[in-house]
């Protein structure tokens, strides 16, 4: 049996790469797939805590995040290639228009 | 009949009834020629009453609480009515009605609506002139005292859009309130003394040796500076001739006969406690001789027309004062009586004139006694009557000051008073020789007046003879004890000026230009009016100005700095945090994921 820690210590090493990768990737798509990652460490602690208290709680809550995450990668694809028609590049570093 | 005061209570509210008429209902106003007739037709009724009460030799005297207090009000309103305020009530309904008409005719140019906006102003007036003279004590003449003021402005600036008129007007303005400030203070510091306005209670005490307060030469020289302002009494008379900007009847009226002779008017009527600083007198017939001499002298080079009525309006005022210093009153009284009959006859005269002739300048006039003959003699009439010429009016009441001021041991003023006779009578034939004799001048086809123009002229030069017989008959009044040498002396002074002018200026005899340049520091300093306007403008820039630039300065300087220093404070740091936002949306992860540690670290911690 494979204790509670080890699945909150896997999530939060998922979620830390999954940040890592938003601060680090310069090209957009890539923070996109950094934010599926922290978003997947969640979906396993929820899951996790679901197993460990024994109820359907946490599963059914999971159902609902993948399903606005997948509404979420949409939204935020459909954004990236809108701005590529305009800037010609989705690099995180040339897209400040709201810099000071 | 003594307690009736229906009849002066009349005299006065008809004016105002008038100017309320006016005020309010505007249609009426704008009429113009209507607004006038309304207005005479209430100074008429005014005038007729006054007669009455004149003829009748009413005395009374009744008064209302106005500021009430405990143990008795503080002020009260009110009319005394006695023979000096009944003569007085006389002058002003009489050259009020006169002028009335007279502008009638005169301003018939106007737009309507400013023609009602001028007898607004007039029914106004005259009710605060009769409220001053009918004054019963020192509070409510102070008040009906700044009224006259206040109208005199607004008559001054009548023509308000000429930016000279719209000046004299504030000029007038606020050299009178010099003498004012100075007057309202030693009324309060005699009512602190004494605890009343009234002039008959003050009267009593004066009476009883019960006014022996500390300090009342300090008081009555105070009160008496009122009169200098208002009076045009050196140093303050230099805002009159500036006055001549407004229209001339205005000047005939305000100017020469009723409101600057409110200053005598007051010192005659408080005769009783200025009795009693003998000092102040003494003061009082020094400057008033010395501001007769002074004007007289301007007079002399002046060339406006009105300017030199001034300057000699100036001048007598100075006589009248003269008297009432040298404890000749009714004197003095009956000299500002007669003066208001022939220096309102020769201000309309010269309105008449120079609405033929379109100048104020007399030197382009000349020849104009062929072209109008009935102004000619009726200004003529009015010449001889200031230049002190029996049997016209002036001459009995100017002996009067004379003799009152010798009877007073005052040599001092006395030689400068019959130097100024000897002048007026040049200044005022200079006037009448360039004027209406010698080579006429070009320039359009000078006409006589019309007759409601023409009217009061003559009456006004009917009266001054009348009036000058019935003193004939009646002997001197001020100056019964007057030296057997003093008629021939002033009639031999005005002969002299008359004289000197015939020579100087009709038959070229003398060359003025000649007599100029050997009197040239006189002459140099006459014409700059001896420097007093020049002063109080190096005065007012240099101190008016002078607190107007500190105060200016501290307002850019040091009120602004503080806001300016805290908006350049706000500003700048506004410039150096705009660097923070990147505008780089992992700048904020990165700033989020930051606080998020800090977070944990503080709740690992510090919990």
């Amino acid at each position: 049996m494979i204790g509670l820690s080890s699945y909150l210590v896997l999530a939060a090493l998922v979620f830390s790469i999954g940040l890592f990768g938003v601060l680090t990737r310069r090209n957009a798509v890539g923070i996109l797939l950094g934010i599926e990652l922290m978003l997947n460490a969640v979906n396993i602690n929820l899951v996790a805590f679901a197993r460990y208290n024994g109820d359907l709680i946490g599963v059914i809550f999971t159902l609902f995040t993948i399903s606005i995450t997948v509404a979420e990668v949409a939204v935020g694809l459909a954004i990236v290639i809108a701005i590529f028609r305009v800037r010609r590049t989705v690099e995180a570093d040339r897209l400040d228009l709201l810099r000071g | 009949m003594t307690l009736n005061v229906g009849l002066p209570l009349l005299v006065l509210a008809m004016p105002f009834v008038s100017f309320l008429f006016l005020a309010i209902v505007g249609p009426l106003r704008r009429t113009g020629r209507g607004a006038g007739l309304v207005s005479i037709a209430a100074i008429a009724i005014s005038f007729a009453a006054a007669v009455f009460v004149w003829t009748q030799g009413f005395v009374a005297e009744r008064t209302w609480p106005w500021i009430p207090s405990d143990g008795g009000p503080i002020a009260t309103v009110g009319v005394l009515v006695d023979p000096l305020s009944n003569a007085m009530l006389v002058l002003v309904t009489l050259v009020s009605l006169l002028v009335q008409v007279y502008s009638l005719a005169y301003l018939s140019d106007e737009r309507p609506a400013s023609l009602g906006r001028y007898y607004t102003y007039q029914s106004l007036f005259v009710f605060s002139m009769l409220g001053l003279v009918l004054a019963p004590g020192f509070l409510q003449m102070f008040v009906f005292w700044e009224l006259v003021g206040l109208c005199s402005y607004l008559l001054i600036g009548f023509w308000y859009e000429r930016p000279a008129a719209a000046r004299a007007a504030a000029k007038a303005f606020w050299i009178t309130k010099l003498g004012d400030v100075g007057f309202i203070v030693g009324i309060v510091l005699l009512w602190s003394a004494t605890g009343t306005f009234e002039f008959t209670e003050l009267f009593e005490k004066a009476q009883d040796n019960a006014l022996a307060v500390p300090g009342l030469a300090v008081i009555m020289f105070l009160i008496y500076l009122g009169a200098v302002g208002k009076s045009a009494q050196f140093p303050l008379h230099v805002w009159l001739p500036d006055a001549m900007e407004g229209p001339t009847p205005v000047s005939a009226l305000i100017h020469a006969a009723t409101m600057v002779t409110a200053g005598v008017y007051m010192v005659t009527r408080t005769e009783p406690l200025f009795a009693l600083v003998p000092g102040v007198l003494t003061l009082i017939a020094w400057v008033g001789a010395f501001t007769a001499l002074l004007a007289a002298t301007m007079a002399c080079v002046e060339g406006d027309i009105k300017r030199v009525l001034a300057y000699s309006t100036v001048s007598q005022l100075g006589y009248m004062m003269a008297a009432a210093g040298a404890g000749a009153a009714p004197a003095g009284f009956l000299h500002l009586l007669t003066h208001g009959l022939f220096k309102a006859l020769l201000f309309l005269a010269a309105g008449a004139v120079i609405h033929a002739v379109g100048t104020n300048d007399i030197f382009r006039m000349g020849g104009l006694f062929r072209a109008m003959p009935q102004t000619g003699i009726v200004f003529i009439v009015g010449t001889l009557a200031l230049a002190g010429v029996p049997p016209l009016a002036g001459f009995f009441s100017k002996e009067a000051v004379l003799g009152g001021v010798w009877e007073a041991h005052l040599t001092g003023p006395f030689l400068m008073l019959a130097l100024t006779a000897l002048l007026t009578a040049f200044y005022m034939f200079r006037v009448v020789f360039v004027t209406f004799f010698g080579r006429a001048h070009a320039g359009g086809h000078p006409h006589e007046a019309p007759w409601l123009m023409r009217g009061p002229l003559w009456l006004l030069a009917a009266l001054t003879l009348v009036v000058g017989i019935r003193l004939a008959l009646r002997g001197g009044e001020g100056g019964e004890e007057a030296p057997a040498w003093l008629p021939p002396l002033s009639i031999g002074l005005a002969l002299a000026g008359f004289a000197l002018a015939w020579a100087m200026y009709q038959r070229g005899a003398i060359n003025p230009a000649r007599v100029a340049s050997a009197l040239a520091p006189l002459d140099y300093m006459a014409r700059r009016r001896y420097g007093l306007d020049a002063l109080y403008a190096g005065l007012y820039r240099g101190i008016i100005l002078g607190f107007s630039r500190l105060i200016g300065w501290i307002d850019r300087y040091f009120v602004d700095g503080i806001l300016n220093a805290l908006t350049a404070l706000t500003l700048r740091a506004g410039d150096s945090l705009r660097h923070i936002q990147s505008g780089r949306a992992q700048d904020y992860v990165y700033g989020v994921a930051f606080g998020v540690l800090l977070l944990f670290v503080w709740a690992q911690l510090w919990r």
